[in-house]
């Protein structure tokens, strides 16, 4: 090259000696760098023309000619398409393959021209990754989909979209149940006793499962059913929250001593050690169906013969509580649990000594001989209680339970509150994981000492679905958020800490009638709201229904318990209900009762039976009607308040938000008529159960 | 000698590092053939799009004599479906459990299991499951709340069924051979304005007032994911 002759005679400065024509040798220099410049040139366009994207856009337009649409293809633009949306940041190119997302061209099922479900925000004002997460701008499906060197946060697995959701929306959502299910389970099962979960708009998410308080344990039971419990609790009570940490038999036998050895009396202890153990004879019919008629179900389940959990799982399991309570405990428990444990959400039932025998021996019988083999604790050494004192600080029992002379570890596990974010090279994986952060958390929750040997986190006993749900949740704590606009963040409904006063709050507390009913934004919800209930109902029924509550609702099994209230307590409640809870609006002037007739009942009688077939759903008269869905309203007339039943009718949704009864939009006589009907309705007996 | 030993060594070599694949890739070897499949439980669940059925699907083969066949080979395939596994072969009850993860799309999904006859032919079973996208499950959700009281026949603890107390009764949501005859607008309307603005059982209250117009229309597209049998949306079709 160096010694080509057009330089040689350049540099001559002889310019007559330029030839016209080169030499064959320099034009195939030339050409060949020519065609190199020009391949290298074609390089970029073609690489634009053979894209995946401009694949995808003509297999799309072949799709669409095929089918005839023609001013879709009319109207084909060629190019990357995408959603700018400034303020929250989007730029998303995926539209360019996903041609289809509005469904224009009917029934292309294959992907990318898949048409977009129902969705619950509008494409050109969220774009595609807010919810998917994926690479937006990305313009190949790998770069788009999967997680690279420059790009953490790879599309979310379908099964775990509601995470996308739930990076926003922090409480529970409609049509979004594994987020919601997940969230509940990140407090039902104690998740957050250790590990912090703080949602983007600064809460806190509160574990909810109330792990009893060990300081007294040594009054309620064994060293050896602790020993067993601590081995596997799920051997005790197949519900059982607690989770399974492993232990060998030497440690769990350690614990147990330790926890026997750090427990103190408890303020009555003396008065349980004269009380004679409950024993009744023959008794065993009267005492189950005590069991029944206190509705002890509706809180707590027990195996039936045919080995199904039946009952509700607001407290513990008693399948086999014989084999782990003292009878001196169970008594004493079933006569005022505040006494052992004050903060128990158990009401105080004020049964008397003989319900007490008969529910105790009842409870004691129920036991379970093959488990019972299994409370045979390792006996103690020399320095068991500083050995099992060392493994209860070491696995964090105290961030659960209350035991004396243990603090409560603050901050056990790692921090969650940004789980759905974490780096992937933050992140060691088990071997068989498959490398993505779904299947990681996934992983973790199924069986965290997969991880590792030495791992502190127990297994919990948690089914797919919940697992899955639990993903979804950690999924979706993400720091997406804090990089969008305020008002886009929907903080969950914040449970107010209403708690009603004086005397009435005291007796409230002792019955802990929020446990199941919610007042004022707090409380539970198993049972009615009862924030307007002053409004809803006459003091002489209420003072009766406490008395004796008799069901309004025959079909149901949850039902309220009797509690053994005194006519002074009654009267105490009932005049706080009647005052304290009272709707607004509900003056006299709501409703002229002398307008509720005889003829206004006759005519309210023909719409309820005709015109809006109330008994689907109420009865009225225990023989004809059948109606299971409301409350039976045989003794409307001696229940509810003539202004509560007229305006409810107008609008029960404004007075119980989420009720089951719908608005019918009846006109004021037409309220007027039935609320007449209902109030001549006086029967005093109900139904009985089903 | 020297370089036939090289060449054993290769071929070691080669086939050590396909062996484990193709081991793994091979179906197992069936030792006895039925000729009828039978659903034992697991059809006709419902699920979100992308999501594992509840429970596993457990299919049962039979010989010709009616009784069942163990070590038989029974294939699962689907259109958008994945099966944990794939294919097995029946336990000592002639029956095969399989995991069956739903695809992305919310609709039905066919979930087939095949095993082969004595005779070289193949028999066939075909069940169905839903896999519910955002909108059904919304309206799964009012469903749950309200209509279920009535149009579901199966009480449970918390919620005792209205279903036989009703004359004429309620139609289940899944019965798709009367309500499939219904357009979207009919539905709407029933359920927004209730049974007498379609000249129907007064007994169906309206929901207008309590239902917001979305959530009516999500319970019609939950309706229409449950049909059984399935809804065919009225409109132009494209074989594929």
């Amino acid at each position: 090259m160096a010694d080509t002759g057009m330089n040689t005679d350049t540099q001559n400065g002889n310019p007559g000696a330029l030839r016209s024509r080169p030499l064959a040798r320099e034009l195939a220099v030339f050409g060949g760098v020519s065609v190199l410049l020009l391949v290298s040139l074609a390089i970029a366009p073609a690489k634009d023309y053979f894209s995946q994207w401009r694949h995808h856009q003509k297999a799309y337009l072949k799709l669409a000619s095929g089918r005839q649409s023609g001013p879709l293809v009319r109207n084909f633009h060629s190019g990357i398409r995408q959603i700018w949306v400034e303020k929250l940041g989007v730029v998303d190119r995926c539209e360019t393959c996903h041609l289809n997302m509005n469904g224009a061209l009917v029934d292309a099922t294959a992907q990318p021209s898949r048409r977009h479900p129902v969705m619950p925000h509008p494409l050109d004002q969220f774009g595609c990754v807010m919810c998917h997460r994926g690479q937006g701008v990305a313009t190949t499906a790998e770069e788009a989909h999967s997680a690279t060197a420059a790009w953490e946060q790879p599309l979310l697995p379908a099964r775990y979209s509601d995470a996308g959701c739930g990076q926003c929306h922090l409480g529970p959502l409609p049509g979004a149940p594994k987020v919601n299910d997940g969230r509940r389970l990140l407090s039902s099962q104690g998740c957050t006793h250790c590990h912090l979960v703080r949602q983007p708009d600064g809460t806190v998410v509160k574990p909810d499962d109330n792990p009893p308080p060990l300081t007294h344990i040594a009054e309620k039971t064994s060293r050896d059913w602790i020993f067993a419990w601590i081995k596997n609790p799920q051997a005790y009570a197949a519900s059982a929250t607690m989770p399974n940490f492993q232990f060998n038999d030497q440690d769990a036998a350690d614990i147990a001593t330790f926890l026997i050895s750090q427990s103190t009396p408890s303020t009555k202890r003396q008065e349980i050690l004269h009380t004679p153990p409950a024993t009744v004879p023959s008794a065993a019919t009267d005492s189950a169906s005590l069991y029944g008629s206190l509705f002890c179900s509706s809180c707590h389940a027990a195996q039936n013969a045919a080995g199904n959990l039946v009952g509700g799982n607001f407290g513990p399991e008693l399948t086999r509580i014989g084999n782990k309570v003292t009878p001196q405990w169970l008594g004493r428990w079933l006569r005022n649990p505040h006494d052992y444990e004050p903060s128990t959400r158990m009401p105080h039932y004020r049964l008397d000594d003989k319900q007490v025998a008969l529910l105790s021996s009842y409870l004691l019988g129920k036991t379970d001989s093959d488990f019972a083999v299994t409370l045979h604790a390792p006996p103690g050494e020399k320095d068991s209680v500083t050995h099992g004192r060392k493994l209860v600080l070491e696995y964090g029992c105290a961030a659960c339970h209350q035991i004396n002379g243990v603090n409560p570890p603050q901050n056990f596990g790692p921090d969650l509150s940004l789980a759905g974010n974490k780096p992937l090279s933050q992140v060691v994986f088990a071997p068989g994981v498959a490398e993505n952060l779904p299947a990681y958390i996934s992983a973790k929750v199924h069986d965290p000492r997969s991880f590792g040997t030495g791992l502190k986190m127990p297994k919990f006993s948690l089914t797919d679905t919940q697992i899955e749900s639990l993903t979804t949740a950690l999924l979706a704590q993400t720091d997406r958020a804090d990089h969008l606009p305020g008002d886009l963040l929907i903080p969950a409904p914040r449970p107010t800490n209403y708690q009603p006063g004086g005397e009435a709050g005291r007796l409230m507390e002792d019955l802990h009638c929020l446990s199941c009913h919610t007042i004022h934004g707090h409380g539970g919800d198993m049972a009615p709201d009862l924030s307007f209930e002053g409004s809803a109902v006459q003091r002489a029924w209420l003072e009766d229904f406490m008395k004796n509550p008799n069901t309004l609702r025959p079909a149901l099994i949850r039902r309220m318990p009797k509690f053994n209230l005194s006519s002074a307590e009654i009267k105490t409640l009932s005049d706080y209900l009647l005052s304290a809870y009272q709707a607004p609006g509900f003056d006299a002037q709501a409703l002229d009762t002398r307008a509720l007739n005889t003829e206004a009942a006759a005519r309210g009688r023909q719409l309820f039976y005709s015109k809006y077939n109330c008994q689907s759903c109420h009865i009225v008269d225990y023989k004809t009607d059948k109606g299971y869905v409301g409350p039976a309203l045989a003794g409307a007339g001696l229940r509810l308040t003539p202004v509560w039943t007229y305006k409810w009718l107008k609008d029960p949704n404004s007075l119980r938000p989420g009720t089951v009864m719908p608005n019918q939009n009846l006109r004021d006589d037409e309220a007027r008529d039935l609320t007449a009907f209902l109030m001549t309705l006086k029967a005093r007996t109900t139904g009985g159960g089903k | 000698m020297k370089p036939l030993s090289i060449l054993c060594l290769a071929w070691l070599l080669l086939t050590a590092g396909c062996s484990r694949h193709s081991t793994g890739a091979t179906a197992p070897v069936p030792e006895a053939k039925g000729t009828q499949i039978v659903e034992v439980s697991g059809g006709k669940q419902i699920t979100s799009t992308g999501s594992f059925l509840p429970q596993p699907v457990v299919v049962q083969v039979n010989g010709a004599d009616g009784n069942r066949v163990a070590k038989a080979l029974v294939t699962f395939r689907g259109a958008g479906a994945q099966f944990t596994p794939q294919q097995a072969l029946t336990d000592s009850s002639g029956q095969v459990t399989v995991n069956v993860q739903l695809g992305a799309e919310p609709r039905g999904y066919q979930i087939l299991a095949d095993t082969l006859k004595p005779d070289g032919g193949t028999a066939t079973l075909a069940l169905r499951a839903v896999a519910l996208g955002y909108q059904q499950r919304l309206g799964r959700e009012v469903n749950d709340q309200y209509c279920i009281r009535c149009h579901d026949p199966e009480s449970t603890p918390e919620r005792a069924s209205n279903f036989d107390n009703l004359s004429p009764a309620p139609h289940a949501f899944t019965d798709g051979s009367f309500l499939n005859n219904f357009s979207d607008a009919s539905l709407l309307t029933i359920t927004t304005r209730g049974g007498v603005a379609q000249a129907k059982s007064p007994a169906m209250p309206p929901f207008g007032g309590t239902l917001t117009e979305k959530q009516v229309k999500a319970v019609v597209a939950y309706i229409r994911a449950v049909a059984d049998p399935p809804y065919q949306s009225p409109g132009v079709k494209y074989g594929e």
